[in-house]
């Protein structure tokens, strides 16, 4: 929905050299600052800091017990945080209680309230703000149209699909137009089929309504097809922040390049570096020279990060090859996942389109990958840069 | 193996469920036919009756208002037993459920060690706090705040603190189990939308708790309507309740067809009361808060 108080304001010209953190456009819809939340002695979120621009798209993703719904909560006003600041709209938000907020919240179980029916639930947040009783019927059956479930007003939570109930929690936590919508893990409780449809619906209406959207998700496939901007979390700090296209591409850490997409992993050392390029001999046996981004040391341990996707199967004309016997085949259709150990003791996962027949369990194949097709990761596990 | 018996087979179900079956048979269903039948039966004289068919029994109750004072007056006591047990519950289940201490099965606990002391005993531990000679009297006396003693045992009020004092763990369970299946995100949900405290307590805790609060109502109000040694040890003749008069009736004049004839009235009124209550709530609720 617009901002209808903020479309109808000319903006003010900005004086020169004014310090631009006040204009509201440019002030990020939550910020972060070396937030640090504790239960008792257990530090769950340490070190957080995260601008999140207005109208954006933002995932927080990670392995469940990496502080992601915590920081979630913190936002909401749901559990306290014991270093730093939060800020809501450039409004410090610390000690403003949670129904002061203005954030618009979506649980994983729905939360709907099974005692109110879908018009008093959707109309809830409306209720507590002051709003004319002609206007909530307006709001709540344009939110309705919105999740596409217009004309369910009179039923129950009790008489909707797990889906639908989700649609209208969604609308719920839109209706009133809050600052942001967070979004806690809403589709995992779904099945596979309802849960792709209400991804691209989520989206969609994130699209139209240009509301800040925080979601926090385990599932890398929502956070790659979703966010406009990723943050991988692990053990209550933040690996990386980037694009989809960027965490997966580039990851920062090894964390990230085994969380997203379960990357292949290759140790070796380096054995001769050019300004631009690496040579690099594996421990599993073989040698790659790969694209550096600067010189390196010679003998330095290094792990070489290819894609499943980036390793091609023939005797093509990639400028690395491998090879190695065949554990599994993964038949998927269109395309076919193989286990392949390369030796020394190195399993690595190459999922390929099928060219003719698919190679069978115990066969030996030949792979290869492009000098440019892969990351380097130094040997604390960050990504040389 | 015997042959074509499953575990799921409706014939071993029927097995298992027979000495229950059997025992409300033989104990409750049986006893009660009998009460039935009796209300028909002619009172001779004390200790003596024929089992010649006869309306008089009924007759007497429906046109003697003196029966129907008693069963107006504890039906009056068992609703105001069932209020107060309602008013003065629902604070402790709350707090049993809101608060954030450890050992909270220490708490509920606590509701059941009252059980572990006969009922009767309980009972009469109310004649030495209310009586003549009762704490409190004697410290009113002491302190000078009054001359003589107050005259607080033996009356409707001693009755309905005793009722409260046997009924209040059975509201507070109630009310504790019902609050305790709220999903705690709901409360969440709601003070996210702009509610304060109070005001998600009202919109969302309380209306999802009044099913254990109404399954503890009726459950106070039944016990209490029911009771009978409550009155007896705490209230004065005048303050019986219908379970005293159907005693009196049976054990003092011996005229067994009349008290059947009270009994089966106490029964079908209560059981019409716990009729109305399933049909709105569905008596789940109430097993729900016997179980704990």
């Amino acid at each position: 929905m617009p901002d209808t108080l903020q479309s109808t304001q000319t903006p003010r010209p900005v004086p020169a050299g004014a310090d631009l953190s006040g204009n509201r456009a440019t002030q990020p819809a939550v910020e972060f600052r070396d937030v640090e939340i504790a239960y008792g002695k257990f530090v769950a979120v340490r070190d957080f800091s995260l601008a999140i621009a207005k109208g954006s798209f933002v995932t927080l993703l990670g392995p469940s017990g990496c502080g992601k719904t915590t920081i979630l909560r913190s936002i909401a006003g749901l559990v306290d945080i014991t270093k730093g600041r939060i800020s809501i709209g450039g409004r410090r938000v610390d000690d403003v209680p949670i129904y002061k907020r203005n954030i618009g919240l979506v649980f994983q179980s729905y939360a709907l309230f099974p005692h109110k029916n879908v018009f008093d639930n959707v109309a809830f947040g409306l209720k507590y703000r002051n709003v004319s009783k002609a206007e909530i019927a307006r709001k709540v059956g344009r939110a309705l149209e919105m999740v596409r479930l217009p004309g369910s007003e009179k039923k129950l939570p009790s008489q909707l699909s797990g889906g639908q109930q989700q649609r209208i929690a969604l609308a719920r936590a839109i209706v009133f137009e809050p600052e942001v919508l967070l979004l806690d893990e809403p589709l995992s409780a779904l099945d596979a089929n309802m849960r792709e449809e209400m991804r691209v619906e989520i989206k969609k209406i994130q699209r139209e309504t240009g509301i800040t959207a925080i979601f926090v998700t385990h599932d890398q496939e929502e956070a790659l097809s979703m966010s406009d901007r990723i943050v991988v979390m692990n053990a209550g700090s933040i690996e990386q922040i980037g694009t989809p296209e960027e965490v997966y591409d580039t990851p920062a850490t090894a964390f990230v390049a085994d969380f997203l997409g379960k990357a292949n992993m290759l140790a070796g050392k380096v054995s001769a570096s050019t300004g631009t390029t690496a040579t690099i001999s594996l421990a599993a046996g073989q040698s790659a020279t790969v694209v550096s981004p600067r010189p390196l040391a010679v003998g330095d341990a290094v792990t070489v990060v290819v894609r499943p996707q980036k390793l091609s199967v023939g005797k093509e004309q990639t400028s690395n090859h491998l090879s190695g016997r065949v554990l599994s085949t993964s038949y998927l259709g269109g395309s076919v996942i193989y286990e392949i150990d390369i030796g020394g003791g190195t399993m690595v996962r190459c999922h390929t389109a099928i060219n003719g027949k698919p190679a069978r369990e115990g066969e030996v194949i030949d792979l290869g990958f492009e000098c440019d097709g892969c990351v380097l990761l130094d040997a604390n596990g960050r990504r040389i840069s | 193996m015997t042959k074509g018996w499953t575990l799921y087979d409706p014939r071993l179900a029927w097995m298992l469920v027979a000495p229950v079956l059997l025992l409300l048979v033989v104990f409750l269903l049986l006893p009660i036919a009998m009460m039935a039948v009796y209300t028909f039966f002619t009172f001779v004289t004390a200790g003596v009756e024929e089992s010649t068919l006869t309306l008089a029994n009924w007759r007497e109750f429906l046109t003697d208002s003196y029966y129907h004072g008693f069963l107006l007056k504890t039906l009056r006591v068992g609703a105001m037993t069932a209020v107060i047990c309602g008013v003065l519950g629902y604070f402790p289940a709350y707090f049993i459920w809101a608060t954030s201490f450890k050992h909270k099965w220490m708490l509920l606990l606590l509701l059941i060690v009252p059980f572990w002391i006969s009922f009767t005993i309980r009972t009469f531990s109310w004649i030495n706090i209310l009586g003549e000679q009762g704490v409190i009297n004697v410290a009113l006396l002491r302190m000078g705040i009054i001359d003589e003693p107050l005259r607080m045992l033996y009356t409707e009020f001693a009755v309905i603190v005793g009722l409260v004092h046997f009924l209040l763990p059975y509201m507070i369970l109630n009310v504790y189990v019902s609050l305790e299946s709220i999903d705690r995100t709901l409360i969440a949900a709601a003070r996210s939308m702009g509610c304060t405290g109070a005001q998600a307590f009202r919109e969302v805790t309380l209306p999802l708790s009044l099913p254990g609060l109404a399954a503890g109502l009726l459950l106070c109000f039944v016990l209490a309507a029911g009771s009978y040694v409550t009155p007896q040890l705490l209230g004065s003749g005048r303050d019986a309740l219908f379970g005293n008069l159907i005693y009196d009736t049976i054990m003092g004049q011996l005229n067994w067809p009349m008290g059947a004839t009270l009994s089966i009235v106490l029964f079908v009124v209560l059981g019409i009361f716990a009729a109305i209550y399933t049909r709105y709530m569905g008596m789940s609720q109430i097993v729900k808060g016997l179980g704990g």
